[in-house]
């Protein structure tokens, strides 16, 4: 259990190191998406270059350009979307509760920021900019500038680490027995 | 307005105790570091006045009604009133959109909301409580309709399993057992309302529970559930109805005795 401190755009040297179970700060843009941001994605391609991004799964509280509240949103109901949106060069997906393990293999992490602590996430975010304003405060795609965003838990390694799959073999295991 | 700003930005003293007792006896260092991370963010929305989670929820109360109070204003347009109110004010997130157009009503009310679970009681009094109820936790609740041969817990316990990790745990686990399909639900959410729970099986399978290992966010831990609570109604000697509502670690509600 490494503690990291890491700068984006992430390079593909800085998701190799990563490992399940480590510890990351990010420092600089991180992209909000969640389930409309992520269909528009799909019908005409991203507002913005996502090469080296952190995506996060996260339907923030603005006020008169301030974060006021944001923390994760479920990343399963973005799962559909792991795959093209990997192809596309983000490099590390943020979220809670997960996503199948497989579409990161060779490619990039899952980063678990705890859910439920918007106010504390809020405290690391500054708004750049938005895209997709559209589709509302929650749904837009907030353009952040973050400061040591975290404590995050690398979930999902790029080389098949997942701590998801572990606790939910072990839980299988503990209801069988 | 001044129930659900309290239950945004800050979580009643019992549910701090218990994230607190957990954190202290957590034996894997991400659940210990998540719990406490977890605690540092209610300080600091309490500090703030800001909400505790982005997800603001939808609303929801209960109201215990005086029989021998009469009302000569509309009770539900009355709540619906504060909760425009908090979404201006706190601010509270936008959340309430139609279920087919997606069309979101932009202040958290219209058709079916806010949700006013009403009771009659004794006296001329009247005590509102704010329980806003985000998705995350919400969306993985579930009603079973089993077997009367079937073991309710073993569903329960399966369920938890294949569910928590998006629910946010640490969980609260409302169970409505017995009554029919939509009041097993009811009933489930009506147990959120009166955690936590202390009898024997409620303490016996919160213990089950914990012992599933999913830990705070479902990255393993001693710490799976807070408390659990069961209410029941008879069901019918052909049915049984299970329904669990999950509750995030974030148990958020307050309660105004409005004079």
């Amino acid at each position: 259990m490494t503690e990291y401190h890491l700068k984006t755009p992430l390079s593909g040297a800085d998701v190799e190191r990563l490992a399940a179970g480590d510890v990351v700060f990010l420092t600089g843009r991180i992209y909000t998406a969640r389930d409309k941001a992520h269909a528009r994605m799909r019908q005409s391609g991203s507002p913005i270059s996502l090469q080296g991004a952190a995506l996060y799964h996260c339907g923030p509280i603005i006020k008169e350009g301030r974060v006021l509240s944001a923390g994760p949103t479920t990343s399963g109901r973005m799962a559909r979307y792991t795959d093209e949106i990997l192809s596309s060069g983000v490099r590390a997906i943020i979220g809670k509760g997960g996503v199948p393990g497989e579409p990161f293999r060779g490619r990039a992490v899952y980063l678990a920021f705890p859910g439920g602590c918007g106010a504390a996430a809020a405290q690391q975010l500054k708004v750049c900019g938005v895209h997709l304003q559209e589709l509302g405060m929650a749904e837009s795609m907030w353009d952040f500038e973050a400061k040591d965003f975290g404590p995050m838990i690398v979930a999902v390694d790029k080389h098949g680490g997942d701590l998801y799959r572990d606790v939910r073999a072990s839980a299988q295991k503990t209801l069988t027995d | 307005m001044r129930a659900l700003q309290k239950a945004e930005t800050s979580l009643p003293s019992w549910v701090l105790q218990r994230i607190e007792d957990a954190a202290r006896q957590e034996t894997s260092q991400i659940a210990k570091s998540h719990l406490e991370f977890m605690l540092e963010n209610v300080r600091i929305a309490e500090r703030t006045r800001l909400p505790l989670c982005q997800d603001t929820g939808l609303p929801i109360f209960r109201v215990q009604m005086g029989r021998d109070l009469r009302l000569d204003f509309d009770l539900h347009e009355a709540v619906a009133e504060g909760v425009r109110v908090a979404t201006e004010q706190i601010p509270l997130r936008p959340n309430a959109v139609d279920p087919l157009t997606r069309k979101n009503s932009g202040n958290n009310t219209g058709l079916g909301m806010p949700d006013i679970i009403l009771d009659m009681v004794d006296g001329a009094g009247l005590t509102l409580t704010a329980f806003p109820k985000g998705a995350g936790s919400e969306n993985m609740s579930l009603v079973g309709m089993l077997n009367p041969a079937d073991d309710p817990f073993d569903f329960i316990l399966r369920t938890v399993a294949e569910r928590a990790a998006n629910a946010c745990p640490p969980l609260f686990l409302g169970i409505g057992l017995g009554g029919t399909f939509d009041l097993a639900a009811r009933l489930a959410k009506r147990a959120l309302f009166n955690m936590p729970g202390s009898s024997p099986e409620e303490l016996k399978l919160l213990a089950r529970v914990n012992r599933l290992g999913i830990g705070p966010m479902g990255l393993g831990g001693d710490t799976t559930a807070l408390g659990v609570r069961i209410e029941r109604a008879l069901c019918h000697t052909a049915s049984l109805p299970v329904a669990i509502n999950f509750q995030c670690w974030a148990h958020r509600s307050a309660t105004e005795v409005i004079r």
